[in-house]
Protein backbone atom coordinates (compact mmCIF):
# COMPACT_ATOMS: atom_id res chain seq x y z
CA UNK A 1 0.00 0.00 0.00
CA UNK A 2 2.74 2.42 0.99
CA UNK A 3 4.61 1.66 -2.23
CA UNK A 4 1.44 2.21 -4.26
CA UNK A 5 0.84 5.63 -2.71
CA UNK A 6 4.47 6.60 -3.20
CA UNK A 7 4.44 5.52 -6.83
CA UNK A 8 1.16 7.28 -7.52
CA UNK A 9 2.23 10.59 -5.97
CA UNK A 10 5.60 10.42 -7.70
CA UNK A 11 3.81 9.65 -10.96
CA UNK A 12 1.58 12.69 -10.60
CA UNK A 13 4.58 14.91 -9.99
CA UNK A 14 6.53 13.50 -12.97
CA UNK A 15 3.36 13.54 -15.04
CA UNK A 16 2.90 17.26 -14.51
CA UNK A 17 6.31 17.81 -16.11
CA UNK A 18 5.38 15.70 -19.13
CA UNK A 19 2.12 17.65 -19.18
CA UNK A 20 4.01 20.95 -19.34
CA UNK A 21 6.15 19.75 -22.25
CA UNK A 22 3.02 18.35 -23.92
CA UNK A 23 1.20 21.63 -23.39
CA UNK A 24 4.00 23.58 -25.05
CA UNK A 25 3.83 21.25 -28.06
CA UNK A 26 0.03 21.58 -28.24
CA UNK A 27 0.24 25.39 -28.17
CA UNK A 28 2.38 25.35 -31.31
CA UNK A 29 0.64 22.46 -33.05
CA UNK A 30 -2.80 24.03 -32.63
CA UNK A 31 -1.77 27.31 -34.16
CA UNK A 32 0.53 26.20 -36.94
CA UNK A 33 0.37 22.40 -37.41
CA UNK A 34 4.08 22.32 -36.71
CA UNK A 35 5.53 19.82 -34.28
CA UNK A 36 8.40 21.62 -32.57
CA UNK A 37 11.13 19.01 -32.17
CA UNK A 38 13.36 21.71 -30.69
CA UNK A 39 11.05 22.25 -27.68
CA UNK A 40 13.15 20.07 -25.36
CA UNK A 41 16.38 21.62 -26.58
CA UNK A 42 15.01 25.10 -25.95
CA UNK A 43 14.09 24.10 -22.39
CA UNK A 44 17.56 22.66 -21.86
CA UNK A 45 19.10 25.92 -23.04
CA UNK A 46 16.96 28.13 -20.82
CA UNK A 47 17.90 25.89 -17.87
CA UNK A 48 21.57 26.61 -18.64
CA UNK A 49 20.76 30.32 -18.61
CA UNK A 50 19.17 29.82 -15.18
CA UNK A 51 22.15 27.95 -13.76
CA UNK A 52 24.52 30.66 -15.01
CA UNK A 53 22.44 33.27 -13.19
CA UNK A 54 22.24 31.14 -10.04
CA UNK A 55 25.98 30.31 -10.05
CA UNK A 56 26.80 33.98 -10.52
CA UNK A 57 25.18 34.66 -7.18
CA UNK A 58 21.63 35.35 -8.24
CA UNK A 59 18.94 33.62 -6.23
CA UNK A 60 17.19 30.47 -7.45
CA UNK A 61 14.08 32.55 -8.12
CA UNK A 62 15.96 35.12 -10.16
CA UNK A 63 17.29 32.27 -12.30
CA UNK A 64 13.78 30.83 -12.51
CA UNK A 65 12.25 34.07 -13.76
CA UNK A 66 15.08 34.73 -16.21
CA UNK A 67 14.75 31.18 -17.59
CA UNK A 68 11.03 31.67 -18.20
CA UNK A 69 11.58 35.07 -19.78
CA UNK A 70 14.33 33.64 -22.02
CA UNK A 71 11.96 30.85 -23.05
CA UNK A 72 9.40 33.44 -24.05
CA UNK A 73 11.91 35.42 -26.11
CA UNK A 74 13.55 32.35 -27.60
CA UNK A 75 10.20 30.96 -28.74
CA UNK A 76 9.19 34.25 -30.35
CA UNK A 77 12.56 34.76 -32.03
CA UNK A 78 12.78 31.23 -33.43
CA UNK A 79 9.27 31.42 -34.85
CA UNK A 80 9.83 34.79 -36.45
CA UNK A 81 13.29 34.13 -37.88
CA UNK A 82 13.52 30.42 -38.63
CA UNK A 83 10.06 28.85 -38.67
CA UNK A 84 7.99 31.60 -40.37
CA UNK A 85 9.69 31.10 -43.76
CA UNK A 86 8.40 27.49 -43.81
CA UNK A 87 4.75 28.62 -43.67
CA UNK A 88 2.86 27.58 -46.77
CA UNK A 89 5.61 25.12 -47.74
CA UNK A 90 5.32 21.33 -47.51
CA UNK A 91 5.00 20.18 -43.86
CA UNK A 92 8.30 18.30 -44.07
CA UNK A 93 10.13 21.64 -44.32
CA UNK A 94 9.05 22.67 -40.84
CA UNK A 95 9.95 19.22 -39.48
CA UNK A 96 13.47 19.46 -40.90
CA UNK A 97 13.85 23.03 -39.63
CA UNK A 98 12.84 22.21 -36.04
CA UNK A 99 15.04 19.07 -35.99
CA UNK A 100 17.88 21.22 -37.33
CA UNK A 101 17.20 23.75 -34.58
CA UNK A 102 17.40 21.00 -31.96
CA UNK A 103 20.82 19.89 -33.25
CA UNK A 104 21.96 23.51 -33.40
CA UNK A 105 20.79 24.34 -29.88
CA UNK A 106 22.30 21.19 -28.36
CA UNK A 107 25.55 21.80 -30.23
CA UNK A 108 25.65 25.42 -29.08
CA UNK A 109 25.02 24.39 -25.47
CA UNK A 110 27.90 21.90 -25.68
CA UNK A 111 30.25 24.55 -27.07
CA UNK A 112 29.23 27.27 -24.61
CA UNK A 113 28.66 25.30 -21.42
CA UNK A 114 30.54 22.03 -21.98
CA UNK A 115 29.00 18.59 -22.11
CA UNK A 116 29.56 17.36 -18.55
CA UNK A 117 26.58 16.75 -16.28
CA UNK A 118 25.87 19.64 -13.97
CA UNK A 119 23.75 19.34 -10.88
CA UNK A 120 20.77 21.63 -10.76
CA UNK A 121 18.99 23.01 -7.70
CA UNK A 122 15.36 22.26 -6.94
CA UNK A 123 12.92 24.94 -5.86
CA UNK A 124 12.35 23.48 -2.40
CA UNK A 125 13.24 20.40 -0.37
CA UNK A 126 12.86 17.07 -2.14
CA UNK A 127 12.19 15.14 1.07
CA UNK A 128 8.78 13.53 1.03
CA UNK A 129 6.15 14.05 3.71
CA UNK A 130 5.14 11.52 6.38
CA UNK A 131 1.76 10.86 7.92
CA UNK A 132 2.66 9.23 11.23
CA UNK A 133 4.94 6.34 10.23
CA UNK A 134 3.51 6.26 6.74
CA UNK A 135 6.04 7.78 4.29
CA UNK A 136 4.47 9.29 1.21
CA UNK A 137 7.71 9.40 -0.79
CA UNK A 138 9.35 12.12 -2.88
CA UNK A 139 6.11 12.68 -4.77
CA UNK A 140 4.83 14.48 -1.66
CA UNK A 141 7.86 16.73 -1.20
CA UNK A 142 7.50 20.51 -1.28
CA UNK A 143 9.27 20.51 -4.65
CA UNK A 144 6.81 17.97 -6.07
CA UNK A 145 3.89 20.03 -4.80
CA UNK A 146 5.45 23.15 -6.31
CA UNK A 147 5.86 21.25 -9.60
CA UNK A 148 2.21 20.27 -9.77
CA UNK A 149 1.00 23.66 -8.57
CA UNK A 150 3.12 25.68 -11.01
CA UNK A 151 2.13 23.59 -14.04
CA UNK A 152 -1.54 23.75 -13.06
CA UNK A 153 -1.25 27.49 -12.48
CA UNK A 154 0.40 28.01 -15.87
CA UNK A 155 -2.26 25.90 -17.57
CA UNK A 156 -5.01 27.75 -15.70
CA UNK A 157 -3.61 31.15 -16.67
CA UNK A 158 -3.42 30.03 -20.30
CA UNK A 159 -7.02 28.85 -20.14
CA UNK A 160 -8.10 32.24 -18.74
CA UNK A 161 -6.10 34.01 -21.44
CA UNK A 162 -7.70 31.97 -24.21
CA UNK A 163 -11.24 32.10 -22.82
CA UNK A 164 -11.64 35.60 -21.52
CA UNK A 165 -9.30 38.03 -23.26
CA UNK A 166 -9.42 39.63 -26.72
CA UNK A 167 -5.93 38.41 -27.51
CA UNK A 168 -6.95 34.88 -26.50
CA UNK A 169 -9.96 35.04 -28.81
CA UNK A 170 -7.72 36.26 -31.62
CA UNK A 171 -5.27 33.43 -30.98
CA UNK A 172 -8.01 30.81 -31.05
CA UNK A 173 -9.54 32.28 -34.18
CA UNK A 174 -6.14 32.24 -35.89
CA UNK A 175 -5.58 28.64 -34.85
CA UNK A 176 -8.98 27.40 -36.03
CA UNK A 177 -9.24 29.41 -39.24
CA UNK A 178 -6.47 31.74 -40.33
CA UNK A 179 -8.57 32.95 -43.25
CA UNK A 180 -11.55 33.99 -41.15
CA UNK A 181 -9.23 35.55 -38.59
CA UNK A 182 -7.68 37.67 -41.35
CA UNK A 183 -11.14 38.65 -42.55
CA UNK A 184 -11.77 39.95 -39.06
CA UNK A 185 -8.59 42.00 -39.09
CA UNK A 186 -6.52 39.70 -36.88
CA UNK A 187 -2.75 39.85 -37.43
CA UNK A 188 -2.38 36.09 -37.68
CA UNK A 189 1.42 36.17 -37.86
CA UNK A 190 1.63 37.97 -34.52
CA UNK A 191 -0.68 35.43 -32.94
CA UNK A 192 1.60 32.64 -34.19
CA UNK A 193 4.63 34.38 -32.71
CA UNK A 194 2.78 34.79 -29.44
CA UNK A 195 1.86 31.08 -29.45
CA UNK A 196 5.51 30.12 -29.87
CA UNK A 197 6.51 32.57 -27.13
CA UNK A 198 4.03 31.07 -24.67
CA UNK A 199 5.17 27.57 -25.66
CA UNK A 200 8.75 28.64 -25.02
CA UNK A 201 7.74 29.89 -21.59
CA UNK A 202 5.92 26.69 -20.63
CA UNK A 203 8.82 24.62 -21.99
CA UNK A 204 11.27 26.64 -19.90
CA UNK A 205 9.09 25.97 -16.84
CA UNK A 206 9.24 22.23 -17.59
CA UNK A 207 13.02 22.49 -17.88
CA UNK A 208 13.34 24.18 -14.48
CA UNK A 209 11.11 21.56 -12.89
CA UNK A 210 12.67 18.42 -14.35
CA UNK A 211 16.37 19.27 -14.48
CA UNK A 212 17.00 18.71 -10.74
CA UNK A 213 16.17 15.03 -11.42
CA UNK A 214 17.97 14.56 -14.73
CA UNK A 215 21.04 16.78 -14.21
CA UNK A 216 21.84 19.33 -16.88
CA UNK A 217 23.73 18.44 -20.07
CA UNK A 218 23.07 19.23 -23.75
CA UNK A 219 20.85 16.17 -24.28
CA UNK A 220 19.22 16.29 -20.86
CA UNK A 221 15.74 17.07 -22.21
CA UNK A 222 15.70 14.49 -25.03
CA UNK A 223 13.87 11.72 -23.20
CA UNK A 224 11.62 14.24 -21.43
CA UNK A 225 10.68 15.62 -24.83
CA UNK A 226 9.66 12.16 -26.03
CA UNK A 227 7.52 11.65 -22.92
CA UNK A 228 6.00 15.12 -23.27
CA UNK A 229 5.23 14.36 -26.89
CA UNK A 230 3.61 11.09 -25.80
CA UNK A 231 1.50 13.01 -23.28
CA UNK A 232 0.38 15.41 -26.00
CA UNK A 233 -0.43 12.53 -28.37
CA UNK A 234 -2.46 10.75 -25.69
CA UNK A 235 -4.42 13.98 -25.37
CA UNK A 236 -4.88 14.34 -29.12
CA UNK A 237 -2.16 16.99 -29.80
CA UNK A 238 -4.92 19.56 -30.21
CA UNK A 239 -6.20 19.80 -26.68
CA UNK A 240 -4.44 21.65 -23.84
CA UNK A 241 -6.53 19.80 -21.26
CA UNK A 242 -5.78 16.56 -23.11
CA UNK A 243 -2.05 17.24 -22.74
CA UNK A 244 -2.41 17.72 -18.97
CA UNK A 245 -4.49 14.58 -18.51
CA UNK A 246 -2.22 12.68 -20.91
CA UNK A 247 0.81 13.75 -18.89
CA UNK A 248 -0.77 12.59 -15.63
CA UNK A 249 -1.80 9.21 -17.08
CA UNK A 250 1.66 8.70 -18.52
CA UNK A 251 3.48 9.79 -15.36
CA UNK A 252 1.50 7.47 -13.11
CA UNK A 253 1.70 4.50 -15.53
CA UNK A 254 5.45 4.86 -15.95
CA UNK A 255 5.96 5.08 -12.20
CA UNK A 256 4.03 1.83 -11.75
CA UNK A 257 6.24 0.26 -14.42
CA UNK A 258 9.32 1.49 -12.54
CA UNK A 259 8.05 0.22 -9.22
CA UNK A 260 6.40 -3.05 -10.12
CA UNK A 261 8.15 -4.20 -13.31
CA UNK A 262 11.65 -2.85 -13.52
CA UNK A 263 13.39 0.41 -12.84
CA UNK A 264 15.15 0.50 -16.20
CA UNK A 265 11.98 0.06 -18.22
CA UNK A 266 10.02 3.35 -18.06
CA UNK A 267 11.58 4.96 -21.13
CA UNK A 268 10.89 1.83 -23.14
CA UNK A 269 7.36 1.71 -21.74
CA UNK A 270 6.87 5.36 -22.70
CA UNK A 271 7.84 4.62 -26.28
CA UNK A 272 5.60 1.53 -26.30
CA UNK A 273 2.64 3.66 -25.13
CA UNK A 274 3.42 6.23 -27.83
CA UNK A 275 3.43 3.53 -30.51
CA UNK A 276 0.23 1.94 -29.17
CA UNK A 277 -1.65 5.24 -29.08
CA UNK A 278 -0.49 6.15 -32.57
CA UNK A 279 -1.55 2.72 -33.83
CA UNK A 280 -4.95 2.42 -32.20
CA UNK A 281 -6.04 5.92 -31.27
CA UNK A 282 -4.04 8.29 -33.50
CA UNK A 283 -6.33 11.21 -32.75
CA UNK A 284 -5.77 10.73 -29.03
CA UNK A 285 -8.05 9.73 -26.20
CA UNK A 286 -9.62 13.16 -25.92
CA UNK A 287 -9.88 14.36 -29.50
CA UNK A 288 -13.29 15.91 -29.97
CA UNK A 289 -13.81 13.83 -33.13
CA UNK A 290 -13.85 17.17 -34.88
CA UNK A 291 -13.13 16.69 -38.50
CA UNK A 292 -13.42 20.37 -39.30
CA UNK A 293 -16.61 21.37 -41.00
CA UNK A 294 -16.18 23.89 -43.76
CA UNK B 1 -21.56 52.95 -38.09
CA UNK B 2 -18.60 54.99 -39.22
CA UNK B 3 -18.81 57.51 -41.99
CA UNK B 4 -19.76 56.06 -45.37
CA UNK B 5 -16.94 55.61 -47.82
CA UNK B 6 -16.75 55.25 -51.54
CA UNK B 7 -15.13 52.22 -53.08
CA UNK B 8 -13.49 52.36 -56.48
CA UNK B 9 -12.18 49.47 -58.52
CA UNK B 10 -10.26 50.73 -61.55
CA UNK B 11 -9.07 48.62 -64.51
CA UNK B 12 -8.40 45.65 -62.24
CA UNK B 13 -6.80 42.53 -63.69
CA UNK B 14 -6.63 39.62 -61.24
CA UNK B 15 -6.91 35.86 -61.09
CA UNK B 16 -5.38 32.60 -59.95
CA UNK B 17 -2.15 31.18 -61.31
CA UNK B 18 -1.75 32.14 -64.94
CA UNK B 19 -5.49 32.52 -65.46
CA UNK B 20 -6.85 36.07 -65.31
CA UNK B 21 -10.41 35.96 -64.01
CA UNK B 22 -10.93 39.72 -64.03
CA UNK B 23 -9.91 41.46 -67.24
CA UNK B 24 -9.91 45.17 -66.61
CA UNK B 25 -12.91 45.62 -64.33
CA UNK B 26 -13.92 49.11 -63.19
CA UNK B 27 -16.72 49.68 -60.68
CA UNK B 28 -17.45 52.65 -58.46
CA UNK B 29 -19.66 52.33 -55.40
CA UNK B 30 -20.83 55.70 -54.15
CA UNK B 31 -21.03 56.31 -50.40
CA UNK B 32 -24.23 55.11 -48.78
CA UNK B 33 -25.44 53.12 -51.77
CA UNK B 34 -25.93 49.48 -52.63
CA UNK B 35 -24.37 48.19 -55.85
CA UNK B 36 -25.43 44.73 -57.01
CA UNK B 37 -22.91 42.67 -58.97
CA UNK B 38 -24.72 40.17 -61.14
CA UNK B 39 -23.72 37.53 -63.63
CA UNK B 40 -23.50 33.82 -64.28
CA UNK B 41 -21.23 31.36 -62.50
CA UNK B 42 -17.63 31.98 -63.48
CA UNK B 43 -18.23 35.61 -64.37
CA UNK B 44 -15.71 36.69 -61.72
CA UNK B 45 -18.06 37.99 -59.04
CA UNK B 46 -16.44 36.20 -56.11
CA UNK B 47 -12.95 36.92 -57.44
CA UNK B 48 -13.87 40.62 -57.55
CA UNK B 49 -14.75 40.59 -53.84
CA UNK B 50 -11.65 38.54 -52.95
CA UNK B 51 -9.51 41.03 -54.85
CA UNK B 52 -11.01 44.00 -53.00
CA UNK B 53 -10.43 42.32 -49.63
CA UNK B 54 -6.85 41.43 -50.50
CA UNK B 55 -7.04 37.63 -50.79
CA UNK B 56 -6.39 37.76 -54.53
CA UNK B 57 -3.50 39.95 -55.69
CA UNK B 58 -4.11 42.41 -58.49
CA UNK B 59 -1.92 42.19 -61.57
CA UNK B 60 -3.04 45.51 -62.84
CA UNK B 61 -5.30 48.39 -61.91
CA UNK B 62 -6.10 49.56 -58.41
CA UNK B 63 -8.64 49.43 -55.60
CA UNK B 64 -9.25 52.47 -53.41
CA UNK B 65 -11.42 53.20 -50.39
CA UNK B 66 -12.01 56.94 -50.43
CA UNK B 67 -8.46 58.05 -51.19
CA UNK B 68 -6.65 55.13 -49.57
CA UNK B 69 -5.19 52.54 -51.92
CA UNK B 70 -5.98 48.98 -50.85
CA UNK B 71 -4.13 47.43 -53.75
CA UNK B 72 -0.99 46.21 -51.97
CA UNK B 73 -2.39 45.72 -48.48
CA UNK B 74 -2.77 42.39 -46.64
CA UNK B 75 -6.32 41.13 -45.98
CA UNK B 76 -6.18 41.77 -42.22
CA UNK B 77 -5.02 45.34 -42.83
CA UNK B 78 -7.86 45.93 -45.30
CA UNK B 79 -10.31 44.58 -42.74
CA UNK B 80 -9.00 46.98 -40.10
CA UNK B 81 -9.39 49.91 -42.51
CA UNK B 82 -13.10 49.10 -42.62
CA UNK B 83 -13.84 46.67 -45.45
CA UNK B 84 -15.98 43.83 -44.12
CA UNK B 85 -16.12 40.83 -46.44
CA UNK B 86 -18.80 38.19 -45.92
CA UNK B 87 -17.58 35.17 -47.90
CA UNK B 88 -19.95 32.79 -49.55
CA UNK B 89 -21.17 29.89 -47.45
CA UNK B 90 -18.24 29.82 -45.03
CA UNK B 91 -16.74 32.17 -42.56
CA UNK B 92 -18.10 30.81 -39.31
CA UNK B 93 -15.48 29.43 -36.94
CA UNK B 94 -17.30 26.28 -35.88
CA UNK B 95 -15.04 25.62 -32.86
CA UNK B 96 -16.05 28.93 -31.26
CA UNK B 97 -19.40 29.78 -29.72
CA UNK B 98 -21.88 32.03 -31.48
CA UNK B 99 -21.00 34.89 -29.17
CA UNK B 100 -17.26 34.39 -29.62
CA UNK B 101 -17.74 34.59 -33.38
CA UNK B 102 -19.62 37.84 -32.91
CA UNK B 103 -16.95 39.19 -30.57
CA UNK B 104 -14.38 38.80 -33.32
CA UNK B 105 -16.35 41.45 -35.17
CA UNK B 106 -16.63 43.64 -32.09
CA UNK B 107 -12.86 43.69 -31.62
CA UNK B 108 -12.60 45.98 -34.66
CA UNK B 109 -14.93 48.51 -33.08
CA UNK B 110 -14.12 51.09 -30.43
CA UNK B 111 -14.41 49.72 -26.92
CA UNK B 112 -17.07 52.16 -25.77
CA UNK B 113 -19.98 51.01 -27.91
CA UNK B 114 -19.26 47.26 -28.08
CA UNK B 115 -21.90 46.21 -25.59
CA UNK B 116 -24.59 48.36 -27.19
CA UNK B 117 -23.73 47.07 -30.65
CA UNK B 118 -23.94 43.46 -29.50
CA UNK B 119 -27.30 44.07 -27.85
CA UNK B 120 -28.55 45.73 -31.00
CA UNK B 121 -27.60 42.68 -33.08
CA UNK B 122 -29.23 40.33 -30.57
CA UNK B 123 -32.34 42.47 -30.86
CA UNK B 124 -32.34 42.14 -34.62
CA UNK B 125 -31.54 38.42 -34.71
CA UNK B 126 -33.29 36.61 -31.88
CA UNK B 127 -31.93 33.34 -33.18
CA UNK B 128 -28.37 34.44 -32.38
CA UNK B 129 -29.39 35.70 -28.95
CA UNK B 130 -31.00 32.35 -28.15
CA UNK B 131 -27.90 30.42 -29.15
CA UNK B 132 -25.17 32.73 -28.02
CA UNK B 133 -23.52 30.15 -25.74
CA UNK B 134 -23.69 27.29 -28.24
CA UNK B 135 -20.90 26.26 -30.53
CA UNK B 136 -21.34 27.69 -34.01
CA UNK B 137 -21.06 24.13 -35.35
CA UNK B 138 -24.58 23.50 -34.00
CA UNK B 139 -26.12 26.14 -36.29
CA UNK B 140 -27.84 25.31 -39.57
CA UNK B 141 -26.50 26.69 -42.84
CA UNK B 142 -28.95 29.58 -42.84
CA UNK B 143 -28.21 30.44 -39.22
CA UNK B 144 -24.49 30.46 -39.97
CA UNK B 145 -25.10 32.88 -42.82
CA UNK B 146 -26.95 35.19 -40.44
CA UNK B 147 -24.10 34.86 -37.94
CA UNK B 148 -21.45 35.85 -40.48
CA UNK B 149 -23.45 38.84 -41.68
CA UNK B 150 -24.11 39.93 -38.11
CA UNK B 151 -20.42 39.59 -37.28
CA UNK B 152 -19.48 41.76 -40.26
CA UNK B 153 -21.98 44.43 -39.14
CA UNK B 154 -20.55 44.39 -35.62
CA UNK B 155 -17.17 45.41 -36.99
CA UNK B 156 -18.66 48.83 -37.89
CA UNK B 157 -17.55 48.56 -41.51
CA UNK B 158 -17.24 51.47 -43.92
CA UNK B 159 -17.89 49.13 -46.82
CA UNK B 160 -19.67 45.79 -46.69
CA UNK B 161 -18.86 43.14 -49.31
CA UNK B 162 -21.53 40.45 -49.41
CA UNK B 163 -21.01 37.27 -51.42
CA UNK B 164 -24.29 35.45 -52.07
CA UNK B 165 -25.84 36.28 -48.68
CA UNK B 166 -29.11 34.59 -49.65
CA UNK B 167 -27.49 31.30 -50.67
CA UNK B 168 -29.04 28.41 -48.78
CA UNK B 169 -31.45 30.62 -46.85
CA UNK B 170 -35.17 29.96 -46.56
CA UNK B 171 -37.22 32.49 -48.60
CA UNK B 172 -38.42 34.26 -45.46
CA UNK B 173 -34.80 34.61 -44.31
CA UNK B 174 -33.79 35.94 -47.74
CA UNK B 175 -36.36 38.69 -47.44
CA UNK B 176 -35.18 39.46 -43.92
CA UNK B 177 -31.54 39.68 -44.95
CA UNK B 178 -32.23 41.86 -47.99
CA UNK B 179 -34.42 44.09 -45.86
CA UNK B 180 -31.66 44.41 -43.28
CA UNK B 181 -29.14 45.43 -45.94
CA UNK B 182 -31.55 48.06 -47.23
CA UNK B 183 -32.15 49.45 -43.75
CA UNK B 184 -28.42 49.61 -43.04
CA UNK B 185 -28.02 51.79 -46.11
CA UNK B 186 -31.04 53.95 -45.34
CA UNK B 187 -30.49 54.37 -41.61
CA UNK B 188 -26.73 54.14 -41.28
CA UNK B 189 -25.54 55.14 -44.74
CA UNK B 190 -23.60 51.92 -45.21
CA UNK B 191 -21.86 51.36 -48.55
CA UNK B 192 -22.55 47.87 -49.89
CA UNK B 193 -21.23 45.78 -52.76
CA UNK B 194 -23.62 42.88 -53.10
CA UNK B 195 -22.89 39.78 -55.20
CA UNK B 196 -26.02 37.74 -55.84
CA UNK B 197 -27.31 34.95 -58.05
CA UNK B 198 -30.75 36.08 -56.98
CA UNK B 199 -30.70 39.01 -59.41
CA UNK B 200 -34.32 39.99 -58.92
CA UNK B 201 -33.96 40.23 -55.15
CA UNK B 202 -30.65 42.07 -55.35
CA UNK B 203 -31.91 44.66 -57.86
CA UNK B 204 -34.99 45.24 -55.71
CA UNK B 205 -32.86 46.85 -52.99
CA UNK B 206 -29.84 48.07 -54.99
CA UNK B 207 -29.24 51.59 -56.27
CA UNK B 208 -26.93 50.51 -59.06
CA UNK B 209 -26.34 47.23 -60.83
CA UNK B 210 -23.28 45.89 -62.61
CA UNK B 211 -23.36 42.82 -64.84
CA UNK B 212 -20.14 40.83 -65.14
CA UNK B 213 -19.51 38.31 -67.88
CA UNK B 214 -16.24 36.40 -68.32
CA UNK B 215 -14.34 38.90 -66.25
CA UNK B 216 -15.59 42.06 -67.92
CA UNK B 217 -18.31 44.59 -67.09
CA UNK B 218 -20.95 44.16 -69.80
CA UNK B 219 -23.58 46.48 -68.35
CA UNK B 220 -23.77 49.11 -65.64
CA UNK B 221 -26.84 51.17 -64.85
CA UNK B 222 -29.32 52.19 -62.19
CA UNK B 223 -30.90 49.12 -60.65
CA UNK B 224 -34.42 49.78 -61.91
CA UNK B 225 -33.14 50.40 -65.43
CA UNK B 226 -31.29 47.08 -65.37
CA UNK B 227 -34.33 45.29 -64.03
CA UNK B 228 -36.42 46.81 -66.82
CA UNK B 229 -34.02 45.81 -69.61
CA UNK B 230 -35.72 42.70 -70.95
CA UNK B 231 -32.94 41.69 -73.29
CA UNK B 232 -30.23 41.98 -70.66
CA UNK B 233 -32.36 40.10 -68.16
CA UNK B 234 -32.93 37.22 -70.50
CA UNK B 235 -29.36 37.14 -71.74
CA UNK B 236 -27.41 37.43 -68.51
CA UNK B 237 -29.68 37.37 -65.51
CA UNK B 238 -32.15 34.61 -66.27
CA UNK B 239 -35.35 36.17 -65.02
Amino acid sequence: MQEFVELTLGGISDGMIYAAVGLSLVLIWRGTRVLNYAQGGMAMFTSYIAIVVIDAGGSYWLGFVIALASGLLLGAALERVVVRPTAGKPPLNAVIVTIGLLILIEGAAGIIYGSKNRSFPAAYSIVGAKVGNFALGPGSSPTAIFTAASVLAAAGLLALLFRFTPVGLRMRASAFSATVAQLMGVRVGRMTTLGWALAGLIGALAGMLVTPQTFLYPNSMDSIFVLGFTAAVIGGLDSPIGAIVGGLILGVLLNYVTGYVGSNLPELAGLAILVLVLMFRPSGLFASAATRQV
Amino acid sequence: MTEAASLAVTDVVAGYGSVAVLNGVSITVRPGTITAVLGANGAGKTTLLRTISGFVRTRGGRVTLDDVSLTKLAPDHIARIGVAHVPEGQGVITELTVEENLKLGLLLRSRADRAAALNDIYGRFAILADRRRRLASTLSGGERQILVIARALLSAPRVLLLDEPSLGLAPRMVAQVLDLIRRLRDEAGLTVLLVEQNARGALSIADRGVVLNLGKVVAEADADALAADVQLRQHYLGF
